[in-house]
């Protein structure tokens, strides 16, 4: 899987009603709707303005708030390649890996908004094209990357009959 | 080596002695959703093809969040879980009933449980001596199937109260002082456990207020240890027998010790749009207010409403306010109609609203309006929880809001205490 694309810059503490709010309770139980609203209300333009593939960047505590996976799910239906954050709320976090949306934690300072990135989650950097520079990522867990390679927790579970993780 | 409330529990639930950062398979006895989650989990259970559920009794279905619904997509999505709780023989909790963690401590959690949520509030439940925390709908759908799951075991914060609350001054202070002292991310993935002399005092109402909020700060759980307190609660809800004592050892190891004085604390708002924007009531700018809701799984409990009576007895709110009282299950209603509090609610200008979490959740019953400030006695106050990014959220203890209706503008308890 090729991960590039262009940054769109948030900042802290985006929360999950940032990204799926309450008030758009009703297309809960139809997602790829909702996922035309994904962010709208950290940034109303950001869904019309992103194409498949580009990245969401953002600050420290990215998804706090609610349990709501509608949140990871419409970034993922929406075609966000990753979310770049320095750090995120733990819910939203375990939520993203459950359903397959890629996280990168790392200092996310120094990317600009419109930066051109490529991530190479192999050799573990962030490659930003635009200023020419490599940034380390916390490489995620054992158990993370397992159920990332295996698309989900759900197939996880079909593919194992039980946990195997531990 | 001596442990804490969270690896005690989890150390009986994944069947060995587990230490802070190991990732186990822990057995879960209980499993809830909401309407606003519970669709989605209903929709992963059925992608693993299982015929059952591994413990239907403990597996409860909220219908709170919406309830009654404003809409017909809301309305079918309700459809989903009542068919579903038919099918598998879940149990229901229909529209009315209440808000799911007020529920759960009255009639399903028990002290040394580990419950699984797919609601961030989860943690409330722990007040009770249970592991109770968040998850997503997919790992609901998992327990539903299996009856366990992976966990990190979280270090843990020991919450150490001293002292006793001035007047005026409520748990629902205590715990805004603290997320506003360690942050909306202070405490992300650990587990918090509140101690010290001053928690024999608190009462299981403000326990579960504290216990509520303990994911504000990014705790994966918010734990007390059980008591007489925790007993008699769970005499008065008719689960006596399920009493057991949960106790940290006292050579447990803990990642970080905070000392907190109660007498030292003021009324403390949270101002927007995050809920560690505190200031002390003494701090705060005068802020006008269109709407005062006091409800919730927070602070809904007979024995917050019975406070806000006494403020409101014999007052008016102030013209131009909307007062919105939303008790925080039918057996609070209950209590608080043949107590007459509801009584006072009315005459003083309130309107109830249906138990569950209506406007807390931006959905019904109370969307502010644009450029609109609300006192709200919830736990959070994003931008745009209340429904409009144009509205503006401030949190308090049910004291503080019930007086700031009469005033108009957010004020100080202590003036009529």
């Amino acid at each position: 899987m090729e991960l590039k694309g262009k940054a769109f810059k948030f900042g802290d503490d985006i929360s999950t009603d940032h990204i799926a709010p309450g008030r758009l309770f009703h297309l809960r139980s139809n997602l790829p709707e909702l996922a035309k609203h994904v962010l709208e209300d950290a940034d109303p333009t950001f869904a019309t303005k992103m194409s498949k593939g580009d990245f969401v960047v953002a600050g420290n505590n990215f998804g706090l708030g609610s349990s709501r996976e509608h949140a990871p799910q419409i970034i993922k239906i929406a075609g966000v390649g990753a979310v770049l954050a320095k750090s995120f709320a733990r819910i939203f976090y375990r939520n993203a890996i459950n359903i397959g949306l890629l996280l990168i934690e790392c200092d996310t300072d120094k990317i600009n908004a419109g930066d051109e990135l490529e991530i190479d989650i192999k050799q573990g950097f962030v490659h930003n094209i635009t200023q020419n520079i490599k940034m380390p990522i916390t490489p995620l867990p054992d158990v993370m990357i397992k159920l990332l390679n295996e698309g989900g927790l759900i197939e996880h579970i079909k593919k194992h009959g039980d946990f195997d993780l531990v | 080596m001596g442990q804490t409330i969270a690896e005690k529990i989890l150390s009986l639930h994944a069947g060995k002695n587990v230490t802070p950062g190991e990732l186990i398979i822990a057995n879960i006895d209980a499993v809830m959703v909401q309407d606003g989650t519970g669709p989605l989990a209903v929709n992963e259970f059925k992608k693993l093809n299982k015929t059952k559920l591994f413990n239907p009794e403990r597996t409860i279905l909220f219908i709170d969040h919406a309830a009654p619904s404003p809409r017909k997509e809301l309305s079918n999505s309700h459809s989903v879980l009542r068919e579903f709780a038919k099918e598998y023989g879940a149990v229901l909790s229909e529209i009315g009933e209440g808000v799911c963690h007020q529920r759960l401590v009255e009639s399903y959690i028990n002290p040394g449980e580990v419950l699984l949520g797919a609601d961030s509030h989860t943690c409330t439940s722990g007040a009770l001596g249970a592991f109770a925390t968040g998850v997503g709908s997919t790992d609901i759908a998992v327990v539903m199937a299996l009856g366990k799951t992976w966990l990190k075991v979280p270090a843990t914060y020991k919450i150490v109260l001293e002292g006793e609350f001035q007047k005026g001054v409520y748990a629902k202070d205590l715990i805004l002082h603290l997320i506003g002292l360690i942050g909306a991310d202070g405490a992300t993935y650990k587990a918090l456990e509140f101690t010290g002399n001053a928690v024999k005092n608190l009462t299981m109402s403000e326990r579960f207020t504290i216990s509520n909020m303990a994911v504000e700060a990014g705790a994966k759980a918010g734990l007390f240890e059980t008591d007489e307190k925790t007993y008699e609660y769970l005499k008065e809800q008719g689960r006596a027998d399920k009493f057991k004592e949960i106790k940290a050892d006292t050579d447990a190891k803990y990642e970080r010790v905070i000392n907190i004085n109660l007498s030292e604390l003021k009324p403390t708002i949270s101002c927007p749009h995050t809920v560690d924007n505190t200031k002390t009531i003494d701090e705060l700018e005068h802020v006008e207010i269109n709407q005062v809701y006091i409800g919730t799984c927070t602070n809904g409990r007979i024995e917050d409403l019975r406070i806000v009576a006494k403020i409101l007895k014999g007052n008016k709110v102030k013209e131009g306010v909307r007062l919105l009282v939303a008790p925080a299950s039918r057996k609070v209603f209950l209590e608080a109609l043949k107590e007459g509090l509801i009584e006072t609610f009315v005459e003083a200008g309130a309107s109830i609203v249906t138990s569950g979490c209506g406007a807390c959740v931006g959905v019904h019953a109370g969307i502010l309006g644009d450029g609109e400030v609300c006192l709200a006695t919830q736990n959070r106050n994003f931008k745009g929880r209340m429904g409009n990014t144009e509205g503006f959220i401030y949190l308090s203890s049910p004291a503080t809001a019930a007086y700031s209706a009469i005033k108009g503008y957010i004020a100080d308890v202590r003036e009529v205490l």
